[in-house]
């Protein structure tokens, strides 16, 4: 457990010095909310429109996080580092998603308020802790399955590219059962409680891929 | 060896198939609500179930691989699920076929089957990408069957959470009859499975035999080598299995 | 809506069988070209070794 601890305290300190993440993945957001405005000429969203665009917007943020994850291991031989150390391997894909989960909270904290500011219709205020329940469920498979396809692009010549081509279809059932969990959250007519088996259909969703990361992710670690 | 028995299982797959379609213009009836356009099903249907079942055989030989280390087991992986990938296409577009004759349009987001295969050719589009992107080999098969075992548990879940996403909105299109098939109906279609199933066991192991073939050929060059004229073929496309050692000069 | 008359769904019905007997087709010719290919490697390396042993016979000359 100290393991992890080490790793993401490293982390979480080498991304408030450096800050090269989660300020580009927020204003990235804030940007992409911009875009949708544009895009689909609405001044104000509810419903299932609300829950995609915010959705979307988050997990194309998330998307330049994953291709960041293990930039550094991979440039400054932070790989070898580890395997050196008498360590179960395990701990680097925890602590990775981990950190990659908190870069995304941090970035919600900016994006959920400027998409209430600047897209949604209805007043985010009573569904906000449901809400916040949700997003931090999808997050938590956003995390798992991000940094499980970080840590495989980043050994190929074409990582940038090919790290969001394999994380969005693993991520489909994520947008789903929280779009559709959202949906009832921001609808003009005040916010309706959301149907029990989305956020299960989530958590489980969650804990199949966790329970997958952690059988597959030593293979990628070796040599 | 794996061109042992490929003959029997080619006259198989043929006989099979022969019979299958056979069946399917000459003696299944027409279908109550879409006629004659129902019939893309004993294509489109075995192809899918078949695709599904080779995508999943990939991620299970690819764990053989990852577990044996055995370098075989991961170029059985990759055509299996390289020839899934192009029978996932087959699926594709005979379903946007059937579509369009059904509903007038070329692609419907009702069907569970349609929107869940394409989300899986979109995964497993990157499979050989990300493989052709490793150069070291034993890498790039540790990597692949990674790759194949997180694809292959994925898509029995991405069936499920579409199949849920789908269930407020429309019931099921692509069944037949309301699900009351008569009797000739299922004959038909089982028996366009198992030809396919036939079809697809025998490009695999036609596939695997002229791998191997090449690899047999790869190994013979290095095995006469020592001599300029002879150089090792130019970088091939061919996941490479353990080679023997070079014999001393 | 409705079904479609026998002629126009028939074409259809005849385009997914098509596209179907393509694919194999493709399949079988792209594995065509390989099988061509490992024919005439295999005949060349034939040659180099046939040529070795003529160039210098030795008892320990592979000969496969």
């Amino acid at each position: 457990m100290s393991v992890v601890a080490a790793l993401l305290r490293k982390d979480l300190l080498l991304e408030l010095r450096t800050k090269e993440s989660v300020p580009a993945m927020a204003l990235f957001s804030v940007t992409t909310l911009v875009i949708f405005h544009f895009g689909l000429d609405r001044a104000s969203l509810a419903g299932d429109l609300a829950a995609g665009v915010l959705w979307v917007t988050l997990l194309l943020a998330a998307m330049l996080g994953v291709n960041r994850l293990f930039v550094s291991e991979r440039e400054q031989g932070g790989f070898d580092g580890f395997l050196l150390a008498p360590v179960d391997r395990s701990a680097l894909l925890v602590a990775k998603a981990a950190a990659l989960f908190a870069y995304l909270v941090a970035v919600e904290v900016v994006a959920v308020p400027a998409f209430a500011v600047l897209l949604l219709g209805p007043s985010p205020w009573p569904a906000l802790p449901v809400l916040t329940g949700l997003l931090l469920l999808g997050d938590i498979g956003v995390a798992v399955i991000g940094t499980l396809v970080s840590a495989l692009a980043i050994q190929t010549r074409a990582r940038d590219l090919i790290a969001p081509l394999l994380a969005l279809p693993l991520l489909v059932p994520v947008v789903i059962a929280g779009t559709r969990g959202t949906t009832p959250l921001l609808l003009e007519s005040g916010s309706a409680a959301v149907a029990l088996k989305w956020p299960l259909i989530l958590g489980l969703y969650d804990l199949i891929f966790a329970l997958i990361a952690y059988a597959v992710f030593d293979f990628l670690l070796e040599d | 060896m794996y061109g042992k028995g490929l003959r029997t299982l080619s006259l198989a797959s043929s006989l099979l198939l022969t019979a299958a379609f056979g069946l399917v213009f000459f003696y299944a009836p027409n279908d109550a609500d879409q006629g004659f356009v129902q019939k893309i099903f004993y294509l489109h249907v075995p192809m899918a179930i078949v695709a599904l079942g080779g995508f999943v055989a990939g991620g299970v030989m690819a764990i053989a691989h990852l577990r044996t280390r055995d370098r075989r087991w991961d170029m059985r992986s990759y055509v299996a699920i390289h020839l899934s990938l192009v029978l996932a296409v087959g699926v594709l577009v005979t379903g946007s076929i059937w579509a369009r004759a059904a509903w007038g349009h070329w692609w419907v987001w009702n069907e569970p089957m349609l929107v869940s295969f394409l989300i899986i050719f979109l995964l497993y589009a990157c499979y050989q990408p990300l493989r052709f992107s490793i150069e070291d080999p034993e890498r790039q098969a540790r990597y692949a069957s990674v790759f194949a075992v997180i694809a292959g548990a994925f898509v029995p879940l991405n069936f499920l959470a579409v199949r849920l996403a789908q269930a407020y909105t429309h019931p099921r299109v692509l069944g037949t009859t309301g699900g009351n098939m008569p009797g000739s109906m299922r004959l038909t279609g089982l028996v366009a499975l198992i030809g396919m199933v036939a079809l697809f066991v025998t490009l695999w192991k036609y596939e695997m035999t002229s791998k191997h073939a090449g690899q047999q050929l790869g190994a013979l060059r290095r095995k006469l080598a020592g001599d300029e004229e002879i150089l090792p073929a130019g970088p091939s496309a061919t996941p490479t299995a353990t080679l023997p050692a070079r014999p001393e000069a | 809506m409705p079904a479609l008359p026998l002629d126009e769904a028939g074409k259809y019905v005849a385009g997914a069988y098509v596209v179907f007997i393509a694919l194999v087709g493709i399949y079988v010719a792209i594995m065509a070209a390989k099988l061509a290919r490992i024919e005439r490697e295999l005949g060349e390396l034939n040659e180099l070794v046939d040529r070795r042993v003529a160039a210098s016979p030795r008892s320990g000359a592979s000969h496969e």
